[in-house]
Parts: structure tokens; C-alpha cells; sequence
């Protein structure tokens, strides 16, 4: 690898640009997707940040268990992120419909429509887990470049929080009282 | 100003070389700033740069015709202005410059945001045009106090040249002369499109406002271009309000201090404040602050005719 490609690498993981789409969610991991760019958690520290364009941004964080009317919005939306480009599936509801199953409104999970780099499982995950995430999609970002995906990586449960605790934790210790 | 200091002072200081890595750390300051305020701790130092890399290194959607070559050359016109602007700033005492290279400046720092407007019309976004037509309110707003100011202080001066009105201003400050500089700083904010006047770029209001449509090294450039932006302007304060000093080292490094004393200014008020609406803003330019702009230009004149 060249000097300029070692170079590109190295920003592509630390500048994750993310673009958020809720595809029918009922809006408690959208919540938590927030609360990880607040002062307790402050995803800015890793470079996040959120966009108001899908033309902007690196990674795709879908929430939800994709209904039928939100299947073409993804696949639009998916198109209109510039590669090199990485999907984060946030929740148990895109990985596997969770208690919406054998719904007949729903065209999910997400990975039917579109390759999925990582899943946050969780009812709704915590906002560490969706920094692990994000982490996670970033670091694959910068090794595959513009290939597609071969693999999903789940964020294993419980685990997130001692993972992310070293980025977090300064942030954490000036909040607490 | 021969051809060799010309080139010096547009690509090494306090132009390009210079330039570039400082609109960066301006950047830098100002999302620190906004962090640091909210009770976090915010990006790494290197973020800006980081980002500018990552950008470069992204595609760009496939765009035809004459739309898409112009979508390609607004950027890259709003970055030349910029580092033109940038590098017309007289930092160093006795650096040269030209009569009437005060009009140049003020029309390279005007250019940027008319490239903006003429950016958002031509993606043809909703977003975008929405963005572009505040901007270009805005810019209609803001330039007329913004150009009475920096009138005013040269007609007190009796000059166009930057470095004749620098260094004279220097010698005899009159309490006109810091009015002027007053009028110039509330009208930066508006320029550099920062809160309380954020409304061309609204985030999560009209998504990205004219830059919606941008991706990738374009971008990066509108990214750069902004920074510049950054430089230029809290430059042309800084030179405006700077003592004068013999000492090139010297004058280099009060320029510098003196800038981001003024970043850090905006930066602060931008985190402290909301984002106006359109007709708040335009009222407050108009009414507010253009009767300064005119007390301030009519007293010039009236000093000039009375001298």
C-alpha cells in the first residue's frame, strides 16, 4: 500500500460522516442515535458527524423494520451516498423485524435490500453500542475502500459498553456531578 | 508590487502555505468552540484536515453537460477568490500593494458567496435553491452596511490602499475609525454564515442547504473554501486593527494572534446564540445597524469636505 492510500485509510477512519433513515421505526433507536452525539457520549470525539445530505456522508445508520413504503425511499437513499460507503443497521427491528415479525406491512429485515455492514442489536441499543457501531462500520470503511461488503459484524451485546468506555469515559467523568 | 513579491505573498504568507493549514485550525477552533461550550470535548485537533482527506478520496455522483461542469468550477472559483483575498491581506509592513487594491479584496471576498448562490441554483435542489435565495437575502442584507463601513473608514483615510490605511490607522486611531471596524465585525457572521445568521446552510432545516447536492472532492473544496473564508475576513480585521510594527516577525505573529481572537469571538457567539429567521435578519441589518453605517460614512465625508 502507497503512502497516499496508507494516508486515506487513516482519515477514512477517523471521519465518519453519518446519515440517518428511519424506515418505519418507532422511534426509540432514533432516540438513542441522538443521545450518542450529546455531551454524555460525544461521538464527535471520533470524528462523527451528523448530515443533513446523504450526498455528504460515508455510513448509512438505518432504524426500523423496514415497511413496505420505505423499501424504495432506502434504495434511493442508499444510491445517493457517494462510495466508499458502509450501512449501519441500527436496533434488533433491521436485523430481524423483532416483535413486528409475520407483520403484513413489513418488507424487512434490511439486509433483503441492501448489504448491511454492521447490526447493533438492542431494544432500543445503547448509545455506546451505536458509537461501537459506527466505530466498527469506519474501521471496515477505510480496509475495503469501494468493494462491496462480504460480511456482516454484529456488535455483541453487553459488551459495547466496556469498548467504548475509554472514548467515552472522559466525557462521562465531566457530566457526572 | 513587482511580480516575485506578488506570487510570495499569494502562495506562501500569508497566502496559500500560510492560508490552507490556517483555515483548518480556524475550523477546528470554531466546532472546539461550539464543543466546549455544550459541555464537550469535541473533535481532535487534525479533524478538519482528516475530513478533507476523506472527502478527496470519495466519488462524486455522475453529472452531464453544462451543469455538471459548472457544478465543478463554482468550488473551485470560490476557493481561487478566497486565497486571492487571503493573499491581498498587508501583513507584513512594507509588503507592497497597488492603489485601489482595497476594491480588489472586497470583491474577492464577495465572490465566494456568490458562488454559493449560483451553486445552490445550479444543482437544482429544492433544498439548494431554497438555500441560495436566503443566501443571496442575506448578502443583500449584510454587504450594504458591510461595504459603507469599510467605505467609510477609507474615506476618513483619504485612501483605497490597504496598506496606506493599515498603517495610518495605525498612527492616529479616531473613534470613527473603530465604528467602522464595529459595523465590519457584526457583519461577519452573516458572511461566514455562522449562528445567529446560519440561514443559507440551516442544517436540519433545509438539510444542506445550497450545498446539498455536493459530494466528494467538491466538497472538500466548498470545506476549504469556507475555512479561507475564515481567514480572509478575521484578517481583514485583524489588519485593520493591528499596530503598526517594524518588525516583520513581529506583525506576522500579532496578525495571527489577532485572528483568532476574532474566531474565537464568532465562535462563541455562534455557540451562545439561535438561528435567526430570514426576515429577522434583514430587519436587523437594515434597520439596526445600517444607521451606524450611515452616521458613520456621512461623518467621512463631512470631515473630508470640512479638512
Amino acid at each position: 500500500m502507497n503512502l497516499w492510500n496508507r494516508l486515506m485509510c487513516y482519515c477514512r477512519r477517523r471521519s465518519p460522516w453519518l446519515f440517518h433513515m428511519n424506515s418505519g421505526s418507532c422511534n426509540g433507536c432514533d432516540i438513542e442515535l441522538v443521545a450518542s452525539l450529546t455531551p454524555r457520549y460525544d461521538a464527535e470525539q471520533l470524528g462523527v458527524r451528523l448530515e443533513g445530505s446523504p450526498r455528504h456522508a460515508d455510513i448509512l445508520c438505518i432504524t426500523g423494520p423496514v415497511t413496505h413504503n420505505s423499501v424504495e425511499a432506502i434504495k434511493t437513499v442508499y444510491g445517493q451516498v457517494c462510495g466508499p460507503k458502509a450501512v449501519v443497521a441500527i436496533g434488533s427491528c433491521p436485523a430481524t423485524t423483532n416483535v413486528f415479525i409475520d407483520s403484513r406491512t413489513l418488507d424487512g429485515p434490511l439486509n433483503r435490500h441492501i448489504p448491511v455492514d454492521v447490526f447493533v442489536p438492542g431494544c432500543p441499543p445503547r448509545p455506546d453500542a451505536i458509537i461501537q457501531g459506527v466505530a466498527k462500520a469506519a474501521e471496515i470503511l477505510a480496509e475495503r475502500g469501494n468493494q462491496l461488503p462480504v460480511e456482516s459484524v454484529m456488535v455483541p451485546i453487553g459488551e459495547s459498553a466496556c469498548a467504548c468506555a475509554d472514548a467515552t469515559q472522559h466525557a462521562v467523568s465531566e457530566v457526572q456531578p | 508590487m513587482n511580480l516575485t513579491t506578488a506570487l510570495a505573498r499569494l502562495l506562501i504568507f500569508p497566502g496559500l502555505l500560510f492560508a490552507v493549514p490556517a483555515a483548518w485550525f480556524f475550523l477546528w477552533v470554531e466546532r472546539k468552540t461550539v464543543a466546549l461550550m455544550q459541555g464537550r470535548i469535541g473533535p481532535p485537533f487534525m479533524q478538519p484536515f482528516y475530513d478533507f482527506i476523506k472527502l478527496l478520496g470519495k466519488s462524486t455522483p455522475p453529472r452531464n453537460g453544462v451543469g455538471g461542469l459548472l457544478m465543478m468550477m463554482w468550488p473551485l472559483l470560490a476557493v481561487s477568490a478566497a486565497a486571492g483575498a487571503v493573499g491581498l491581506l498587508p501583513v507584513l509592513p512594507s509588503s507592497g500593494g497597488f492603489e485601489g487594491d482595497l476594491i480588489l479584496l472586497l470583491a474577492l471576498l464577495e465572490l465566494p458567496s456568490m458562488c454559493v448562490i449560483a451553486a445552490g441554483f445550479s444543482s437544482r435542489s429544492i433544498f439548494g435553491e431554497i438555500g441560495s435565495a436566503r443566501e443571496a437575502a442575506l448578502s443583500v442584507s449584510y454587504n450594504v452596511v458591510f461595504l459603507l463601513a469599510i467605505v467609510s473608514i477609507a474615506a476618513s483615510q483619504h485612501t483605497f490602499r490597504l496598506e496606506a490605511l493599515a498603517s495610518a490607522a495605525a498612527d492616529r486611531p479616531s473613534s470613527l475609525y473603530w465604528l467602522g471596524v464595529l459595523a465590519i465585525l457584526v457583519c461577519l457572521p452573516a458572511k461566514l454564515h455562522i449562528n445567529p445568521f446560519s440561514l443559507p446552510n440551516a442544517e436540519q432545516e433545509i438539510y444542506s442547504g445550497p450545498m446539498t447536492e455536493y459530494a466528494g472532492p467538491e466538497l472538500a473544496m466548498w470545506e476549504l473554501s469556507h475555512g479561507l473564508e475564515w481567514v480572509a475576513a478575521t484578517g481583514l480585521v485583524a489588519t485593520l486593527a493591528a499596530p503598526h510594527l517594524a518588525a516583520w516577525w513581529l506583525a506576522a505573529m500579532v496578525f495571527v494572534a489577532l485572528s483568532f481572537v476574532v474566531v474565537l469571538l464568532l465562535s462563541v457567539t455562534a455557540a451562545a446564540t439561535a438561528r435567526l429567521q430570514i426576515d429577522t435578519t434583514v430587519r436587523f441589518y437594515w434597520q439596526c445597524t445600517l444607521i451606524f453605517a450611515v452616521l458613520a460614512i456621512s461623518s467621512a465625508l463631512f470631515m473630508r469636505f470640512k479638512s
